[in-house]
């Protein structure tokens, strides 16, 4: 009767074995109960606006659907902002990738739906930490002290990236699904929102946490603080009257004051502001944070850093192994600079060499004029830390003075109180200043008018992904009284549908969520 | 059913083995008559006599040969039969299909009456079956065996090619040409989108992993062809059911090959050498040819980068391959106990330089029985060590776009002397790397162990020895490493020293499954009942440590080092089975299974699932109403439907919310520490079973004396809870697509296979197998709720741009429907290049233009086999034909524009289509890509001749010669027709294989 036993034996063993669970990952029910835990979790809800998944430059992604390193949450906020307008054109012949220039995207997009998709990842993932880091199940956990202290930080940090995902639905898609801590992972069909509701939401969210997070220019670096909140809301308010219909630009001056107060100085020396040692910088605010060995992708800066890179430029000047050949700028842009040399005001970084101002071909990477401003050299003029040369050290300066500066001058041109045309004036020639080493671009207060700011807005801020949304602002995105080349697919530009101010929700979720309804304008 | 005809061969040649022993007691009657001659004289011996059936009529047409030589004739149209012989011994075969074979020893006799017993064995042949086996007759599903004398010859390396073309409703597609490469295997076009569809397959009781094996191109390339007995396929629900969860793809059971008890000492030697060659290449410009159309389209830049040679970068990089592949196997019985020990090796190189798969193999198999034979073991070892080397296979898109007008060696050591495209001497990484330098400076070695091991113990109870109680123990075990050498001067090397990346993985694989069974006749109500309940419990376990991308010559560390956390999965299937089997009047067959399985992939909630199934057989053929019709041998009619499941369906814990870590290179900074993330998981708690209800009608038949034989089944499965990754709605979950429970699939079809014994003499024998299939395949949801507007789900990535999609999976089309534009043509029926239909009809081609147009999966496959034996001489061939399979041709679509050369700094080559279509730019999603890809191969014409019994009758010689891939008969413009994906682009070349081989028994 071995063989009995031996059954008996091997039946018992298997009794309970069916409850197994991963080996080197841990259960959600449990993840919480350790304090350490939380800061890598907490480091994810950053790391979703720099890198594609687990596994640097790619793998284990965290969306899918598509080519992983085009995926890059900044990668497709950047072409959503970048290459809708005058600041660039790609010669990259992807999918439906020509649409963004040509102005004649569908619901179908697969980069709008990427960038659709990693915004609602983030609030996603930053609603799983919010709910599991209330001050309920904090005390369940036992986290008290220093760990408790530390552990509302990051929530109100949690909240912040939550709320600065939902401005770029606000911004870009309009009328959106809405889910907060409140709504538990599964399936279900979120209620849809609209732009007013959202904006109020975005609102109290910032103003909730305006003291729960670090103080200004106190956290760690990469981290979230008060700033980092103020300009967001400055943000908001500015663009206000274009989400709700209703002007806040006195709030905007408000928020804006507090950043500018908060002792953020300019870079002394513009380009170093876009270099592999940028995190020196006392003037970025909000930097999305990169390493060329530790937190690597094919979006993000490795894509800001290449795809610029073709024709007789020499990788080895922006630190790389070689240029993608894929991102120009227009004459729209080139135009704003009266010299180009870079020589007067040295804002005006393009490369000519070989390149052509015209843009006959969008898909000929010679035609338009080159654009030299992310590069993997530090300001000593070394290479990044990666021997291989495919991803930079350099970080993203999400949020910085000048263009809090530029934003405070904008207000109070648009009429909000709080402000003085005076102070504007002179922020705005501290930037010039720094542009034009010395006072021989400085501005006068009759030269400060609205046109002028998004002039200055594109000659300071060009690349930076603001573009789209200063246009829309200024009433110049999608009028034909503003064209550049190859807007609405034709070289000489022309306008296109006013209802393209936003995009579309992507048919992937109108099919996944049917009480959705697209946005006007869109036919399905 | 080319399988029907062969496995009704293999039981006759079978059974008369097992038969030779007894033949004294099957002969009615023998005279000696008074022709004796006296040895010397040359004139020989005529024996004569009569063959008669078992109601003692004459038999026309029965085979008569003297045993181990050609001598032989046949019995005229009343049974008699006159052989002149040499001399008098030795033995009569007598032979004749539908009736057993018997040998009669010849003694000093010359004159023989003889009656053949009908074969009662062929109708019980024996057909494997999950957790046993049954006779032929009893089967109600779905089943087609294939022995070994059926398989395939020539050069056959790994296990599934030995039946290609061979069964009705299995399609098996080769990867690709390197060695030792794998096979896609669909049964019935599987039933999955996002799940496998690969069918189980089970050695010797054990299911083994069909997972890869890190360093060996394919798993089931560590089993030996050559020790393979049979191969049984479980084609619908009813068959399969009993392996429940796993079985919507179908089963195919392997057999090894064993001793036989009483057996005497045999040995088998086999040796096959082979040349591989490439039979054609891609059709890109010459030099000349390269250097014309720049000289004309090209802008000065691009003429400047021209150069003066004339390189064939393809002939480059292929060469002619040599394998080897040698067996030896030893068997029969010592002391009751049958044993056979086997031993491979294999050694093949690949036509693309550099690669190769060597194996050694180990095969032993003990079958003793005890306790008066109501305890039998079954005892199997199959162990291999294979190595490869993997050759660089991004050589061939290079070879293909490589400009043609550049050298392969520049005459300078700088690169290794390989000419490279570079700029300020740099090399340009968006050029392609030179072709041949991708294979010779890296190294890409791999070597891989691979054990597979069961006992299986069957009791027959002594006090019921109706009632048998079987256990099996079984194990599969890999391990293996490998590492890939990079040279310092390799172009693309960065690091500038030679640079080494490892891997090493193990893998376990356990099995415990316990069942008893219950077989009882009760003449007295004409029944039959066969019974089964069982238990099985299955874990699989991989581990692959990490290792630091290194510094081979420092060993230092290069770029991020890892946090050697090792990857780590493991799984497990508990199930409980049943089977009943019940038999009225040899006549009426009622089959029911159910299985009860759970799986750890599911939550509590879910992790269990019913899997029954109910198949009824009819055989018509032994109703009296039909027993007087002579043409008619053999009739049965077969009706089952059942539900089979799914869970393999990649992830582990897909219901299970958890936070997995990062890798060292995705973590984030805050100050100026690096933290490795936590990210939460998307998870579906529901997430269940995927379910195939599949209803099979079938149709098995034999005419005249079985002569014909065939099976008609028509097949409809309906795949529901479609495991099927779909986007979720955004915000509500950790990812934005996750494979949930939606949508349905149908899969429908119709197989047919026939056996025909065209001629059977004494000098000649000529089978012909013939089996087709016919599969409609369609996706009937794909979401929660449906919305007619929503264009599918883009799969198929194309090579070209980045995140290009050329195919759909789409609600009321078949699985990976081709999603393109229309393009128009001029008068003269060239492409207008650009100009696309208005499909939507809003006046602008856009997106919303394309559409969905034709599938990679053929209507119609057919399968062609033959075999003739004229005295000692065989040939064999097996053809195979697949209709209405279309190809996006993805070499043309991306070579075929003179944007192809317009890069900066690098020239790269063109297609000649570029010539006909005089495409400027890539036209990427055009339906001109789309090729109607229907192909007629022979895959195998096989030439033996027999020497018979030489060296004083004790060793018999065989001698073969091969050739594989002979012919491919199609319209498509590509290198090669077959893909499985319908996407051509870089196909490793499937060679035209040349072998010779002897065979040697002792």
């Amino acid at each position: 009767m071995a063989l009995a036993g031996v059954i008996t034996l091997t039946a018992a063993a298997c009794d309970h074995s069916l409850d197994i669970t991963p080996k080197y990952d841990v259960v959600s029910s449990k993840v919480y109960q350790d304090f350490n835990n939380y800061k890598p979790i907490l480091a994810k809800l950053y790391a979703g606006y720099a890198v594609t998944g687990q596994q640097g430059p790619a793998g284990r992604p965290d969306i899918t659907g598509g080519d992983e390193g085009a995926s890059n949450y900044l990668r497709q906020y950047w072409q959503a902002q970048e290459l809708t307008t005058d600041e660039a054109v790609i010669a990259w012949n992807d999918g439906n990738l020509r649409d963004l220039h040509e102005m004649d995207w569908t619901s179908s997009n697969e980069f709008l739906r990427a960038l659709y998709d990693r915004i609602f990842y983030q609030v996603a993932l930053t609603n799983e930490f919010v709910r599991e880091t209330t001050d309920a199940k904090l005390g369940e956990r036992g986290i008290t002290g220093a760990n408790l202290d530390a552990a509302k930080e990051f929530r109100a940090e949690a909240r912040f990236l939550r709320a600065l995902s939902y401005w770029h639905a606000l911004d870009l898609y309009g009328n959106v699904p809405f889910v907060t801590e409140a709504d538990k992972v599964g399936f279900f069909l979120p209620k849809q929102t609209n732009r007013a509701e959202l904006f109020s939401y975005i609102e109290s969210e910032l103003l909730a946490i305006e003291n729960e997070l670090v103080a200004a220019r106190q956290n760690e670096y990469g981290r979230a603080d008060q700033a980092a909140a103020w300009t967001l809301l400055t943000k908001l308010y500015l663009n206000a009257e274009v989400y709700t219909g209703q002007a806040k630009y006195t709030e905007a001056i408000t928020y804006a004051q507090k950043v500018i107060d908060a002792g953020f100085t300019l870079e002394p020396e513009y380009d170093h502001l876009f270099l592999a040692d940028n995190h020196t910088s006392d003037e970025i605010i909000f930097p999305i944070t990169f390493d060329g060995l530790r937190t690597t992708t094919w979006g993000g800066m490795t894509y800001l850093v290449h795809a610029p890179v073709g024709g007789n430029m020499v990788p080895a000047d922006y630190g790389i192994n070689g240029g993608w050949a894929g991102l120009r700028t227009t004459k729209n842009i080139v135009n704003l600079f009266p010299d180009i040399s870079g020589n007067t005001d040295e804002r005006a970084n393009f490369f000519t060499n070989g390149q052509n101002l015209e843009i006959n071909d969008v898909f000929t990477f010679k035609d338009g004029y080159a654009i030299e401003k992310f590069k993997n050299i530090t300001s000593e003029g070394v290479k990044g830390s990666d021997g291989e040369g495919n991803h930079p050290d350099t970080d993203y300066p999400m949020f910085r003075l000048a263009d809090v500066y530029l934003m405070y001058a904008e207000a109070v041109l648009r009429g909000g109180s709080g402000g003085s045309v005076a102070q504007a004036v002179d922020y705005v020639n501290e930037l010039r200043e720094r542009a034009f080493n010395g006072t021989s671009g400085n501005i006068s207060q009759s030269q400060m008018t609205l046109p002028f700011i998004l002039e200055e807005r594109a000659r300071e801020l060009k690349w930076e992904a603001h573009r789209r949304t200063d246009l829309i602002r200024f009433g110049r995105f999608t009028s034909d009284d503003y064209v550049w080349p190859w807007k609405g697919g034709v070289m000489e530009g022309r306008g296109v549908e006013s209802f393209r101010i936003l995009f579309p929700i992507p048919d992937t979720d109108l099919t996944a969520n049917p009480t959705l309804e697209q946005n006007t304008g869109y036919t399905r | 059913m080319s399988f029907g005809l062969t496995v009704a061969i293999c039981c006759l040649y079978m059974t008369g083995n097992a038969n030779a022993g007894n033949v004294g007691g099957t002969i009615a009657e023998y005279k000696a008559e008074s022709s004796y001659i006296a040895p010397g004289k040359q004139q020989g011996v005529t024996l004569k006599g009569k063959v008669v059936n078992e109601n003692g009529e004459g038999l026309p047409g029965v085979t008569v040969v003297l045993k181990g030589t050609t001598t032989g004739t046949s019995t005229d149209i009343n049974g008699n039969f006159s052989l002149n012989v040499p001399q008098t011994g030795g033995t009569l075969v007598l032979s004749f299909i539908g009736y057993t074979t018997q040998e009669v020893a010849i003694g000093g006799q010359t004159t023989f009456n003889v009656a053949l017993q009908p074969d009662v064995k062929a109708l019980e042949e024996i057909v494997v079956v999950g957790y046993g086996t049954q006779k032929k007759s009893d089967v109600t599903g779905s089943v087609t065996s294939v022995s070994s004398d059926d398989f395939v010859q020539g050069q056959v390396t790994t296990p599934e090619q030995l039946i290609q073309g061979k069964v009705a409703g299995v399609a098996i597609t080769s990867n690709s040409g390197a060695p030792g490469s794998g096979s896609t295997i669909r049964i019935r076009g599987g039933s999955s989108l996002y799940a496998t569809n690969d069918p189980l397959i089970v050695i010797d009781g054990v299911p083994v992993d069909n997972g890869s094996i890190s360093g060996s191109a394919n798993a089931l390339s560590m089993i030996n062809p050559n020790d393979i007995a049979s191969f049984n396929i479980l084609k619908d629900a009813s068959a399969t059911a009993i392996y429940g969860s796993r079985a919507s793809n179908g089963v195919i059971i392997i057999t090894t090959k064993k001793g036989k008890a009483g057996d005497k000492l045999a040995v088998n030697f086999s040796t096959l050498h082979s040349l591989s060659t490439v039979p054609n290449t891609i059709d890109v410009l010459s030099g000349d040819e390269f250097r014309t159309l720049v000289n004309q389209y090209g802008n000065s830049d691009q003429k400047a980068l021209l150069r003066g040679f004339n390189t064939d970068w393809q002939d480059q990089i292929y060469r002619t391959a040599y394998t080897t592949d040698n067996n030896i196997s030893v068997s029969g019985s010592v002391k009751d106990i049958p044993y056979r020990v086997s031993v491979g090796y294999l050694n093949q190189d690949g036509v693309l330089k550099t690669s190769n798969f060597e194996r050694t193999s180990l095969g032993v198999s003990l079958n003793p029985s005890f306790l008066d034979d109501h305890l039998t073991t079954n005892v199997n070892f199959k162990g291999s060590q294979t190595s490869s080397v993997f050759a660089n296979e991004g050589a061939i898109s290079a070879a293909i776009i490589f400009d043609p007008t550049r050298p392969v060696y520049t005459g300078s050591t700088r690169n290794g002397g390989f000419f490279q495209w570079e700029k300020n001497g740099v090399f340009n990484p968006l050029a392609p790397t030179n072709p041949l330098s991708l294979l010779m400076q890296r190294n890409d070695q791999g070597e891989a162990n691979r054990w597979l091991g069961n006992v299986q113990l069957d009791y027959k109870f002594h006090f019921l020895p109706e009632l048998r109680a079987n256990l099996n123990l079984g194990t599969d075990r890999s391990d293996s490493e490998g590492y890939i050498l990079t040279d310092a001067d390799h172009a693309p090397n960065q690091w500038k020293v030679q640079t080494i990346s490892e891997y090493a993985q193990e893998k376990e694989n356990n099995l415990a499954d316990f069942y008893l069974n219950y077989q009882k006749e009760y003449t007295s109500i004409q029944s039959r009942v066969d019974a089964t309940a069982g238990y099985s419990f299955q874990e699989f376990i991989a581990e692959s440590p990490e290792f630091a991308f290194r510094n081979n010559e420092t060993g230092e560390p290069l770029g991020q080092e890892p946090d050697y956390i090792p990857s780590y999965s493991q799984h497990r299937l508990k199930s409980y089975f049943g089977r009943l089997n019940y038999t009225f009047m040899d006549r009426y067959i009622l089959t029911g299974t159910v299985r009860y399985d759970g799986s750890t992939r599911f939550s509590e909630d879910n992790r269990w699932g019913v899997f029954p199934a109910l198949a009824f057989a009819w055989r018509l053929g032994e109703e009296a109403f039909l027993q007087n019709v002579n043409a008619l041998s053999d009739l049965k009619l077969r009706l089952g439907y059942g539900i089979t499941g799914q869970q393999d369906i990649g992830r582990l814990f897909p219901y299970l919310a958890f936070y997995t870590r990062a890798d060292n290179t995705a973590q984030y900074q805050f100050g100026d520490t690096f933290y490795p993330t936590f990210r939460a998981q998307g998870y579906d708690e529901k997430i269940k079973w995927e379910e195939t209800a599949t209803f099979n009608a079938g149709l098995d038949f034999g005419f005249a004396n079985n002569r014909v034989t065939g099976t008609i089944d028509y097949f409809f499965k309906d795949t529901k809870d479609l495991l099927a990754e779909i986007t979720v709605a955004a915000g509500t979950n950790l990812t934005n697509r996750l494979a949930t429970n939606v949508g349905n699939m149908e899969t429908k079809g119709l197989e047919v296979a026939l056996d025909f014994v065209a001629v059977s003499n004494s000098k000649l024998t000529w089978n012909i197998g013939i089996n087709g299939t016919v599969i409609d395949q369609e996706i009937t949801s794909l979401s929660k709720v449906d919305n007619p507007e929503f264009s599918g789900y883009d799969v198929g990535g194309i090579t070209g741009g980045t995140g290009n999609f050329i195919q759909k999976y789409a609600v009321g089309y078949a699985p990976n429907t081709f999603y393109v534009y229309k393009q128009v043509y001029d008068e003269s029926g060239k492409p207008v290049e650009g100009l696309y239909a208005d499909m939507n009809g809003d006046g602008v081609i856009g997106s919303d233009d394309r559409y969905l147009f034709k599938k990679p999966t053929a209507d119609f496959t057919l399968g062609f086999n033959t075999q003739v034996a004229y005295g000692n001489w065989d040939l064999s061939m097996v053809l195979r034909g697949s209709f209405n399979n279309y190809v996006y041709n993805n070499v043309y679509s991306n070579l075929a524009a003179r944007q192809s050369y317009s890069f900066g700094d690098y020239l790269n080559n063109v297609s000649s289509n570029v010539l006909e279509t005089e495409f400027g730019n890539y036209q990427y999603f055009s339906d001109y890509y789309i090729e109607n890809a229907s192909f007629l191969r022979m895959d195998n014409i096989s030439l033996g001749y027999n020497f018979g019994n030489i060296i004083g009758d004790k060793v018999g010689l065989r001698a073969t010669a091969n050739v594989q891939n002979v012919f491919t008969i199609t319209d498509y413009n590509g290198l090669d027709p077959e893909l499985g994906t319908g996407i051509d682009y870089s196909l490793y070349p499937r060679p035209r294989v040349f072998s010779v081989g002897l065979n040697v028994n002792l």
